[in-house]
């Protein structure tokens, strides 16, 4: 059907209000089942065994005293997951990190996994097989991995990207390049140069809830899964493709999710699962330790930027270039090619160029974390506008407005923008009583700003009336932190009923058409979109069915706040049909009344946030206090404007322990030693103060109700906001994040020494 | 292994069960009893995703043995409700939005609960400090902080 998604200025009666979210009480009782809360009869238990070396050839695996250890119902090995991925390159590499074939490639690879009756005898399975490594040499720094005496974590990688492709293989799988104009002129034209190097540590997206899933396969070749995931349809897809089945005979069903943040996009632990099943003819569960996740699963890029800004006297920037050097694990990725793209995106710039470098290293396959690699970039080019403002004796908020991107502006990675919210943020910022307060010794205050793209993507939604006139709406989009009551109000919304009549639900794969997982901020942006068009759809019907209670055309029907309502001269005497009336009346209208839609959601908006810190430093110590906290963001239109302050919230501190604490810490024998709560420290409740948040709503031009995403952009600008404060408050540029006590007490006490 | 018979109350319940020596407490509140509103984020005592009052004491059900429940009182999240009425904690997290994903909830509700028993009229301080053992990586604490003490004037008005 024709669906007109674009922007109508409308009056809103229940999206911007603030409901109790549809499955609350469910998650305040106990009663909500995440990843590791269902079970299967006659389940077994699944364990996973893992490499403890950064890099080394497999040589042999013996398996049989696991296999006759009483209780072991399976053990598998890369055999049991044979190569079925058809020269797909990206396929292949998550088909080799699920389950190492030839070498293990980091500390926690899985190499074997077993299933037992339980998890003791689980455990002593593990012991019992015997795998012969060859160590070799490994390395896990960026900047290591990129000199030619590093060791090669893959020969048969040859740098992509080059005019002419290399002589020798390297640890480098892609050169990227953005920009436009020619930033050797613009800094010919620059009064004032910043130019400097960055660092940012590995961090993990946290997740309190470890991955978990239970996989049952049966002997006719249908399967199903029940797993914490961001995107069931996605999971299905891989886990089939990576075993040998056909889609439709793997039914996924996403449980509940104890969050994800990008990391609950990739799988893991379920073609293993799937396959000890397979192989043992019963359910496995399958649930990772917090260990396992911090060795296995998830972690960002680390980071080594240069930046080099440069500006006139009147503070326009005449050029600005970066170069980004982003790990990936040991597989290829492109998150240097998305910290190229969003580095410089807050900006009209005549004159940029970004080159991105993917960089192989021992360490865990690299994962999405909220906006994944803009956060980097945003510290490191953040840092130098921050330096540059003060070099030309310009005001920071004011430098950055002189030089944001507007509605026309060429962006640096390319498109030309439509409305956008970075001026707005900042004017907003600036006026905001949060810059105008007074600051104590030793208190710094910084302020950054922030970009992401957002996306759209394929979604699927059906919306079904009751014949008491309730209404469901079965979604494909993983809720992973409110969606549902955010779909029921536009529902509500588009049909004219109350919030109270519509109940949400996320549908299993095999219950709804493909749906792309929750990632780029989309889960209400493309919900939404085809919530309303299933809406639409169902309107439709309502007043074809209004048309024949009262026998007259449907082209004078029209669907008013929740009524049919007759128009015209003729039907003056009809007055209203509700929903529910019509409804009731389905059984002998026509049958069931359902909205369906299927559609790809263009034109996410992209999405800018300014945010505003002020931090404590003990130059004695170098221990930080976050004093004060603010965060402005464009929504578009916010839905549900709680759960969007909680998503500016939850960016925000999750940007604070990134800057602050979080980092993963590896040895020299290339193991992880802080895989776990107590050593990698996540920000906790006495480490924070209250986040102030302030929502702009600058309408998305592509949505009927001006919605862009959400999620991510708020944790674009922390690391920068957090850098600028703390190197106002300490007298010293920080360039290394996280800023640990040590860091800045190393920093400060250089600065001293001159 | 022999298990180890332990005759225990949870919410108010006598409850009887067979476990192995060395089974936390919250395997056996989760596997043996159905009762999955722990959650194990951990399984070290680190993130307070699996708190529950033992005795008037708020422990990590994961760093407790299953055998050492035997003739204590155990209370968990499954047990804060009366029927349809939420105690005012669970209504005012509801009410301020303050769970995104929802895995740290019941053991932020079960510290939140031991702390107001302890201390009715906190500070906001005095919450940060009592909540420190508390993982969430959704919400920034914010609307946690604010549910408690949104709850606390409720309870100290009951």
């Amino acid at each position: 059907m024709n669906f007109d998604p674009r922007y109508s200025g409308r009056n809103f009666s229940s999206v911007g209000t603030r409901p109790i979210r549809p499955d609350g009480v469910d998650k305040v009782t106990g009663r909500a089942r995440y990843g590791a809360d269902f079970n299967m009869a006659g389940q077994l238990v699944g364990r996973v065994l893992r490499s403890p070396h950064a890099h080394a050839i497999i040589r042999k695996i013996d398996t049989s005293k696991a296999e006759k250890l009483a209780g072991v119902k399976a053990v598998i090995t890369a055999k049991d997951l044979p190569d079925l991925t058809d020269g797909d390159a990206g396929m292949y590499d998550i088909l080799d990190n699920c389950m190492a074939r030839a070498k293990a490639l980091y500390d926690g690879h899985a190499v074997a996994a077993v299933a037992a009756v339980d998890a003791r005898t689980a455990r002593q399975a593990l012991k019992l097989i015997a795998v012969d490594y060859e160590v070799l040499p490994h390395v896990t720094d960026v900047d290591e991995a990129m000199k030619h005496t590093a060791p090669l974590i893959n020969d048969t990688i040859f740098t992509e990207g080059l005019e002419e492709k290399p002589v020798k293989p390297s640890n480098v799988t892609k050169r990227s390049q953005f920009g436009h104009g020619d930033v050797h002129q613009g800094f010919g034209h620059a009064d004032f140069i910043v130019e400097r190097s960055f660092k940012t540590e590995q961090t993990h997206q946290g997740y309190i809830e470890p991955h978990a899933c239970v996989a049952s396969v049966s002997s006719d070749g249908t399967a199903d899964l029940w797993v914490c995931t961001q995107g069931h349809f996605v999971y299905r897809q891989h886990c089939a493709q990576l075993l040998g089945m056909e889609a439709s005979k793997l039914r996924v069903t996403s449980s509940e999710i104890g969050g994800g943040f990008g990391g609950k996009t990739h799988v893991w632990a379920e073609p293993v699962a799937l396959a000890l099943s397979r192989k043992a003819g019963r359910p496995v569960k399958l649930v990772m330790t917090r260990d396992e996740v911090f060795r296995a699963s998830g972690p960002t890029s680390a980071t080594s930027i240069d930046v080099k800004i440069g500006a006139r006297k009147d503070g326009t920037i005449t050029a600005a270039e970066a170069t980004l050097r982003y790990t990936s694990g040991p597989y290829a990725g492109t998150w240097a090619e998305i910290g190229a793209m969003t580095a410089f995106a807050c900006y009209k710039l005549e004159n940029v160029k970004t080159v991105g470098y993917e960089v192989l290293v021992n360490r865990p396959k690299t994962a999405a974390y909220r906006a994944p690699s803009a956060p980097m970039a945003a510290f490191a080019v953040e840092s130098a506008v921050d330096e540059l403002a003060k070099e030309v004796g310009i005001d920071p908020v004011e430098f950055r407005i002189r030089n944001a991107a507007q509605e026309g502006t060429r962006s640096s990675y390319g498109p030309v923008y439509g409305p956008i919210g970075i001026g707005p943020t900042l004017e907003a910022a600036k006026n905001h009583p949060h810059m105008k307060a007074p600051l104590k010794e030793n208190q710094g205050r910084g302020m950054a700003c922030g970009f992401w793209f957002n996306f759209g993507g394929q979604t699927c939604t059906d919306l079904n009336i009751g014949m008491d006139g309730s209404v469901s709406l079965a979604v494909g989009t993983v809720d992973v932190g409110g969606s549902r009551a955010s779909l029921s109000l536009v529902a509500a919304e588009e049909l004219g009923i109350d919030y109270s009549q519509v109940k949400a639900i996320v549908a299993d794969t095999s219950s709804l058409g493909y749906n792309d997982m929750t990632d780029g901020s989309r889960g209400t942006f493309s919900s939404s979109m085809a919530t309303i068009s299933a809406a639409r759809n169902a309107i439709k019907i309502l007043r074809e069915r209004a048309a024949q209670m009262w026998d007259i055309s449907v082209d004078d029907v029209a669907w008013e706040q929740g009524h049919a309502v007759a128009k015209g001269d003729n039907h003056g005497n009809l007055g209203k049909l509700s929903l529910k009336e019509i409804a009731a009346r389905s059984g002998t209208t026509g049958g069931p009344i359902a909205g369906h839609s299927e559609l790809v959601a263009d034109g996410a908006g992209v999405s800018f946030a300014t945010h505003i810190c002020d931090i404590e430093v003990d130059p004695e110590t170098g221990f930080t206090k976050v004093i004060r906290y603010t965060v402005v963001q464009d929504a578009g239109k916010a839905v549900h404007p709680t759960y969007v302050e909680g998503q500016y919230q939850g960016g925000a501190a999750q940007g604070i322990g990134w800057a602050l604490n979080e980092e993963y810490i590896y040895g020299k024998d290339g193991r992880l030693q802080n895989a776990g709560f107590l050593d990698y420290r996540i920000p906790v409740c006495s480490d924070l103060p209250m986040i102030d948040t302030q929502i702009l709503e600058i309408p998305n031009p592509n949505h009927p109700y001006g919605v862009r995403g959400v999620g991510e952009t708020s944790i674009v600008p922390p690391l920068a906001a957090i850098a600028n404060a703390v190197s106002n408050a300490a007298g010293v540029r920080m360039t290394h994040i996280p800023m640990s006590p040590p860091r800045i007490l190393a920093a400060i006490e250089a600065e001293r020494e001159g | 292994m022999a298990g180890v018979a332990v005759s225990t109350t949870i919410n108010g319940d006598h409850v009887e069960y067979l476990c192995q020596p060395d089974e936390t407490l919250l395997d056996v509140l989760r596997d043996r009893l159905g009762l999955t509103g722990a959650k194990e984020g951990c399984g070290t005592g680190d993130c307070g995703a699996c708190s529950i009052i033992l005795d008037d004491r708020l422990v990590c059900s994961c760093l407790v043995l299953g055998a050492e429940a035997e003739g204590r009182r155990i209370e968990t999240v499954e047990g804060m409700a009366h029927g349809e009425k939420l105690h005012p904690l669970q209504q005012k997290f509801l009410e301020h939005a303050a769970l995104q994903c929802g895995i740290c909830t019941p053991g932020f509700l079960i510290a939140a609960k031991d702390l107001l028993a302890k201390n009715p009229d906190p500070t906001e301080e005095e919450i940060r400090f009592g909540l420190a053992g508390n993982l969430c990586r959704c919400t920034g604490y914010d609307k946690i902080v604010r549910a408690v003490q949104d709850a606390a004037n409720v309870m100290k008005g009951a």
